[in-house]
């Protein structure tokens, strides 16, 4: 069975309780229509699992298929620095077939963060080591598209609508 | 699923078109480790298909000095118009004439298909497999089985 690498840490971003049974990552990118199909379904599995689930999101931007997707994981590394990441990451994922530096820039302004800031991470790639680090561990742990989903640090081959993977989570659960 | 060759076996040789008007043949790689990535067809409508995610992560083979060849039954017509679409940076060669043959010599073609498996195998600078893999044909075996093999090798 493929595994997570890299174990969760203190710099990944996550939502939701530390402590919880359960630690669903997803690596997706942010261009990838597949990962904003998947992101309202996160959205209602993080609803109905509460406190037994926390979720971490890790970068994996196909740049060949997808030329914003690094730049849009970049901007939601920037926003992160500021404690935005999720604001960020959400926004991204709503507009993500309008994706352009100019509405990088637009989201920015719209959550209080200076664009001429994120102008220049972009630029000099403050970000693009973390994004590319992100990208690397997910390769080394089996990733083998966007989004791939690992649960308590199995991957989750097949589907992914709601009801496959509440039914994986709670097969997760119910083993722990 | 065939049974692939194994770690150990020296890699049969081939010659196969690469271009239109160009071919590469596996000896003329020595020196380097090979990365040879079977795969069932050209156009599988998945973003980030296995191809697609071996082209991302192509700096990172380079880093070992390793070269990737995708190797399935399509044409050069066909290999040339899916790699400029998926803007490939990385051969795609042509198991086409005859059918097969290349896939069949590492023991990974399916005969009721007519398609080579999901099959990968990592050769040493000698020509010799040093690992290799057989995934079941819907299932996309994503890179870090080959990332190993790599580091594996004798420096």
């Amino acid at each position: 069975m493929t595994t997570l690498k890299i174990p969760v840490r203190p710099e990944d971003h996550a939502q939701g309780d530390e402590n919880a049974v359960c630690t669903l990552v997803e690596y997706g990118d942010y261009q990838c229509p597949h990962c904003g199909r998947a992101y309202p379904i996160v959205k209602r599995i993080q609803k109905h699992f509460g406190k037994r689930l926390r979720f971490v999101f890790r970068n994996f931007p196909l740049n060949e298929i997808h030329p914003q997707a690094e730049s849009a994981a970049e901007t939601a590394e920037f926003a992160g620095t500021h404690g935005k990441f999720w604001e960020m990451h959400d926004r991204l994922f709503e507009n993500q077939t309008r994706f352009s530096p100019m509405l990088f820039e637009e989201l920015a302004q719209e959550m209080k963060l200076d664009p001429a800031d994120l102008l220049d991470a972009l630029t000099k790639g403050e970000y693009r080591a973390h994004v590319r680090s992100d990208f690397m561990g997910g390769a080394r742990s089996g990733v083998n598209g966007t989004p791939t989903f690992f649960i308590n640090g199995q991957r989750h081959d097949g589907p992914f609508d709601y009801e496959d993977l509440v039914e994986a989570i709670e097969g997760r659960l119910a083993a722990a | 699923m065939a049974a692939i060759l194994t770690a150990g076996t020296p890699a049969p040789d081939f010659t196969l078109h690469v271009t239109p008007d160009q071919t590469l043949s596996l000896s003329e790689l020595r020196g380097k480790p090979v990365i040879l990535a079977f795969y069932p067809a050209d156009w599988s409508p998945v973003c980030g298909d296995q191809m697609g995610l071996y082209n991302e992560i192509l700096p990172e083979f380079h880093k070992y000095g390793a070269q990737l060849l995708g190797v399935s039954v399509d044409g050069v017509w066909c290999h040339e118009a899916f790699a400029k679409d998926r803007r490939y940076h990385f051969p795609l060669l042509a198991d086409f004439e005859p059918k097969g043959a290349v896939a069949q010599a590492y023991g990974a073609y399916r005969k009721q298909e007519g398609v080579s498996e999901r099959a990968l195998f990592v050769l040493d600078k000698n020509g010799v497999i040093a690992w290799s893999y057989i995934s079941p044909v819907a299932v996309n075996p994503g890179a870090d089985g080959i990332l190993q093999a790599l580091e594996d090798l004798p420096k």
